[in-house]
């Protein structure tokens, strides 16, 4: 405790901190970066390793034979969706039924805040079917489930055909100590968020279901399958869910363990792991695939029908078939003894997943980082903002400062009314307040007085109030207590540090993608603002460094690290079509992005916008 | 001075009643660090249910609230939205009047001292102001009311914040010298919680030093007097138990209310420092380390009271921070109460030297406290370590909070007799250092 203590040790360390802050800051924030990029650089990962006993030690044999007749049940499955325009579900729960499980359906309707565009849906009703295997071996205390999408235009066939085609398998094997649910869902994540709460008699969003008719155990594990070609090339691995939750790890390494025990081709985010690491080719590609999945995680959506499954502490992925030019080429058999072996292993659990990480980061399939190695890229940036904190508080003249320890301070500065700090604090939230409520409410307001779609009336107006506040808040405070002195923004701006420091903190630590993307482009700005800097150069940088302009960049990163690069004006669309989905997310599935930014993020910002214009 | 505190009043009520409407209230009354299995409302609608039932409270292992509380909302159940606002309005009012007197008296002691020249000639500026002092009261009742701590435990209807308004009660008829309220205060405070008991020092050496009676063992009236204040304290707890036991018609509150605040059988997580310690232990250790948890609480008094005999008001400042840190089940309606006094010792803030810090982890890890807990139990991410780590961050910023206060009044102190600048003996100046 010397150092809390001694006054003299104390006043060396601040006059080193304050002295050196603006070097030790840039330092920090370069560190945090390199670090960042160095998390991709494979002698720096660890490889990833089976954690739970059960699955890693016990052998399975994977013996489905049934790919051909699985794609045959998938024609025919296609063939009457056709017919039906819709959900076959006479046709689905007679062939269930045939083999041998018990079948259920599930109605639900739903009426989006405003319609989708992208999926093309407003008043969404469907059915969910789904049939239960009932455990032969233990006292049905819990399932697993196998998912497949039922999709209106003509992919994701095969995939049916192919749970319909291991449902029956299954039914014939005896070793099964877990229910296994197959579940058919109707408008993807909106039917599975139905179904999900129907099973745990939930209501989180305000969906109207038909209560189940028949229940399972408590759900262990689920796997969501998206097959729409006959033979596939590659098959990926889709980890992001919503709020950025991932599975545990081990899900990840089973996947994995049994794509190379088969011989299957396995992508995550789409790209295939390369063995080059110390190439530079290598590490880009690295680069490329941790990149996209912290942009992935970063949006909050559930990137597969799996990303619903995480909010009940059901571990949960999306294995996607991919059909590609590659030569090499794997037909349904090879799948279905893939989901085989996996269903199998996950029988076998005696415990929830548990043992491995929850907080990683992949950048490739067989290597991933965990929270301890990438929480210190983010401590790094967090440090600048608590820093610059450190020097401001020694500026508005503590104890700290004083020569002596508290003695011969000078007089004490007189302090900013409350007044001229709290306004600002009060305007920027409402402005945020405005910025969460109104799009969605006044979008009829708009429809009629501008030609424009309820979709992109919300965008917009979200947009206008968004623009509209940097206009708004600044000049309040000068109408409450005269002119700012030089104290009022100096406390302001402590107060504005400290509450990005523990938004970011606590953002962080929920979805570390999202909190590590907001740092860097907020911890700059933050760091550095002040009223004496040129103001329209430092505005037009604190503009292009705001949240909004940041979902903007991270738009065009993703269609490049996804190599669909776009022209200005589709990434212009995609950004607006971006801000629809996280809304509908929000709405429908309780993704937090959406008002974390425009409640607390965008007003923090505000705060900073109101510094420069201080005076 | 009426009417901004009225103004303070009427604010603090409208927040909570906003509150009370609102959705949130279900929520936060939810929340582990609002309220403990000794406070939870919860819990106290489920006595009154097993009392309308003609069951004993305690037969169960819900409630752990004392006879009297059950009592009391028997009759007030419907208007329990409004009691517990009408608590905290009190608790605000009798901090208010409480530090009015007391600077009141400050403000005196330091005009005859000034008059009998006995301050050293550079120690000006550490003199207290009339003008500064005149809002002190009021920014301490603002403290109380609209800290947010405080207005979560009371949305959440703990009955935490009953024991802040009797525990506030006692120091205001303390300060008034009132020695008789002041033991009845006490033991209806002690009688709740049993921890208060440890400001009987604080009290008795403040009556002590109003009659202007020394603090020496040798002296008849030092003895006369204490004997007289510890046998009204220990014949209102008697009377206060007795009415316990024939309200209810057995001892069984005292293994549930007492037993169940000493032995901690809950481990339920909350911001304190016992659950997850003996969560981890093994059985035959238990009882060993409860008593050396329990003594924790208990123990600092005796030499707090050695080292701030002359000033025990600052005593039971430190003794309800103390109080609020160690117990066994803390809630944030305890630390409101200790952080109401803050306002009070703003003349020390120069000599604090860890303010910054210590708030910034009190702030951090308030918010900190829901997200983790969201990872722990919602998300299934997290784990236990995580939230105890926050747990034990938060505490010794409380830890560290408390003793800069200490220091700082030790050190105010100090330079009032030996003058603000310190020299060495060969004349250059001196620092202190606390080792």
């Amino acid at each position: 405790m010397g150092l809390l203590s001694d006054p003299n040790r104390r006043k060396a360390l601040t006059t080193l901190l304050t002295r050196l802050n603006t070097p030790i800051c840039v330092v920090c924030y370069l560190a945090g970066i390199a670090w960042f990029m160095g998390l991709a650089f494979e002698p720096f990962t660890l490889r990833t390793y089976m954690s739970e006993n059960a699955m890693g030690s016990t052998m399975v044999e994977e013996r489905f034979p049934a790919g051909e007749r699985a794609l045959a049940t998938g024609r025919e499955f296609a063939g009457h969706k056709r017919k039906a325009g819709g959900m076959p579900v006479d046709w689905l729960v007679k062939t269930m039924q045939d083999r041998g499980l018990e079948v259920f359906t599930q109605s639900f309707s739903r009426t989006l805040p405003f319609p989708d565009e992208n999926k093309e849906r407003y008043m969404v009703r469907g059915i969910n079917v789904y049939g239960i295997l009932r455990a032969p071996r233990a006292p049905r205390t819990e399932a697993l489930v196998l998912s497949a999408p039922c999709s209106p235009d003509n992919s994701n066939n095969q995939a049916v055909g192919l749970l319909l085609g291991l449902a029956q398998y299954f039914r014939n094997q005896i070793y099964w100590a877990k229910d296994i649910i197959f579940l058919v869902n109707e408008h993807d994540l909106i039917g599975m968020q139905a179904w999900l709460e129907g099973y745990h008699h939930t209501n989180i969003s305000g969906m109207d279901y038909t209560p189940l008719q028949g229940r399972a155990g408590s759900i262990q594990a689920a796997l969501s399958l998206e097959l729409s070609s006959d033979v596939i090339t590659s098959l990926d691995l889709i980890l992001e869910g919503l709020n950025g939750q991932l599975p545990n790890l081990d899900l990840a390494n089973l996947f994995h363990a049994f794509c190379q025990k088969i011989g299957v081709m396995c992508t995550i985010q789409g790209k295939l792991q390369r063995s080059d690491w110390d190439t530079a080719e290598g590490y880009t590609h690295a680069v490329q695939t941790m990149m996209l999945m912290v942009l992935k995680q970063a949006s909050g959506r559930p990137w597969g029908d799996h990303g619903l499954f995480l909010r009940y502490h059901i571990e949960a992925a999306t294995v996607r078939g991919v059909n590609s030019f590659r030569q090499y080429k794997t037909d349904t058999t090879t799948v279905g003894r893939l989901l085989e072996g996996m269903f199998r292993k996950l029988n076998n659990l005696l415990e929830r997943l548990h043992q491995s990480y929850f907080f990683y980061l992949m950048p490739s399939l067989s290597r991933f980082v965990s929270i301890g190695y990438y929480m210190p890229a983010f401590g790094l940036l967090a440090t600048i903002l608590l820093l610059r904190a450190l020097d401001l508080w020694v500026q508005l003249g503590t104890p700290t400062e004083v020569t002596e320890d508290g003695v011969g301070e000078v007089e004490p500065p007189s302090s900013p009314g409350v007044l001229s700090v709290l306004t600002p604090v009060v305007i920027s939230h409402l402005t945020g307040v405005a910025l969460y409520t109104l799009p969605v409410l006044s979008q009829e307001t708009a429809v009629e007085h501008f030609p424009v779609s309820e979709t992109e009336a919300v965008v917009l107006t979200a947009i206008a109030i968004y623009t509209a506040g940097l206009a708004l808040p600044h000049n309040t405070h000068r109408f409450i207590s005269g002119e700012g002195t030089e104290q009022g923004w100096r406390v302001l701006k402590l107060v504005a540090l400290l509450y990005l420091a523990v938004l970011l903190g606590c953002t962080a630590l929920i979805n570390f993608s999202l909190g590590f993307i907001l740092a860097i482009t907020l911890v700059p700005v933050a760091a550095c603002v002040t009223p004496h800097l040129p103001k329209a150069v430092s505005a037009l940088a604190m503009v292009l460094l705001s949240p909004g302009c940041t979902i903007l960049y991270c738009v065009f990163i993703f269609q490049e690290l996804q190599e669909a690069p776009v022209s200005l004006s589709e990434g212009w669309m995609l950004f607006l079509s971006v801000i629809s989905q996280g809304i509908l997310d929000h709405s429908l599935f309780g993704s937090l992005v959406y008002p974390l930014l425009a409640l607390l993020v965008y007003p923090c910002w505000l705060l900073l916008w109101n510094i420069l214009f201080w005076k | 001075m009426a009417a901004p505190l009225t103004l303070v009043l009427v604010l603090a009520v409208t927040v909570r009643a906003v509150l009370f409407r609102s959705s949130l209230a279900e929520l936060i009354s939810e929340r582990v660090e609002v309220v403990s299995p000794l406070s939870a409302w919860k819990r106290v609608v489920e006595g009154l249910a097993l009392l309308d039932l003609g069951v004993s409270p305690y037969s169960g292992d819900v409630f752990h609230e004392t006879p009297l509380i059950i009592y009391l909302f028997h009759f007030v159940v419907d208007y329990a939205e409004i009691v517990f606002m009408v608590t905290d309005g009190i608790t605000a009012v009798a901090l208010y009047l409480a530090v009015q007197n007391y600077n009141r008296n400050v403000f005196r002691k330091q005009k005859y001292a000034l008059e009998a020249n006995r301050y050293p000639p550079d120690c000006l500026e550490l003199m207290r102001s009339p003008k500064e002092m005149f809002y002190i009261p009021l920014k301490v009742a603002t403290f109380y009311l609209l800290n947010p701590f405080t207005i979560l435990s009371c949305v959440a209807k703990s009955t935490c914040g009953l024991n802040n308004a009797v525990i506030a009660l006692f120091i205001l008829s303390t300060i008034k010298g009132s020695a008789l309220l002041s033991a009845i205060f006490l033991a209806l405070a002690t009688y709740q919680s049993v921890y208060p008991l440890t400001l009987f020092a604080p009290a008795l050496l403040f009556l002590l030093q109003r009659l202007y009676i020394p603090v020496n063992p040798c002296r008849s009236s030092f003895w006369l007097f204490t004997l007289q204040y510890g046998f009204m304290f220990v014949g209102s707890l008697l009377v206060i138990i007795c009415l316990s036991f024939f309200l209810l018609g057995s001892w069984d509150f005292i293994p549930s209310v007492y037993g169940f605040i000493l032995s901690v059988p809950d481990l339920t997580p909350n911001i304190g420092l016992f659950w997850y310690f003996f969560a981890e232990m093994f059985e035959h250790f238990r009882f060993f380390f409860i008593c050396v948890f329990q003594i924790n609480v208990f123990f600092y008094t005796i030499p707090l009271s050695i080292k701030l005999k002359e000033h025990p008001v600052f005593l039971i400042f430190m003794q309800i921070a103390i109080i609020s840190i160690f117990k066994s089940y803390p809630t944030v309606g305890d630390i409101a109460l200790y952080m109401a006094f803050l306002p009070a010792w703003s003349h020390l803030y120069r000599f604090l030297r860890n303010i910054f810090l210590v708030s910034c982890v009190l702030l951090a890890c308030s918010a900190l406290f829901p997200v983790l807990w969201h990872l722990w139990i919602y998300a299934g991410s997290a784990n236990s370590n995580f939230y105890y780590a926050i747990t034990l961050l938060f505490n010794v910023g409380q830890i560290l909070l408390v003793s800069d206060y200490f220091y700082a009044y030790l050190r105010r102190e100090h330079h009032l007799t030996q003058g603000l600048y310190l020299r060495r003996k060969d004349g250059s100046e001196a620092t202190l250092v606390l080792k």
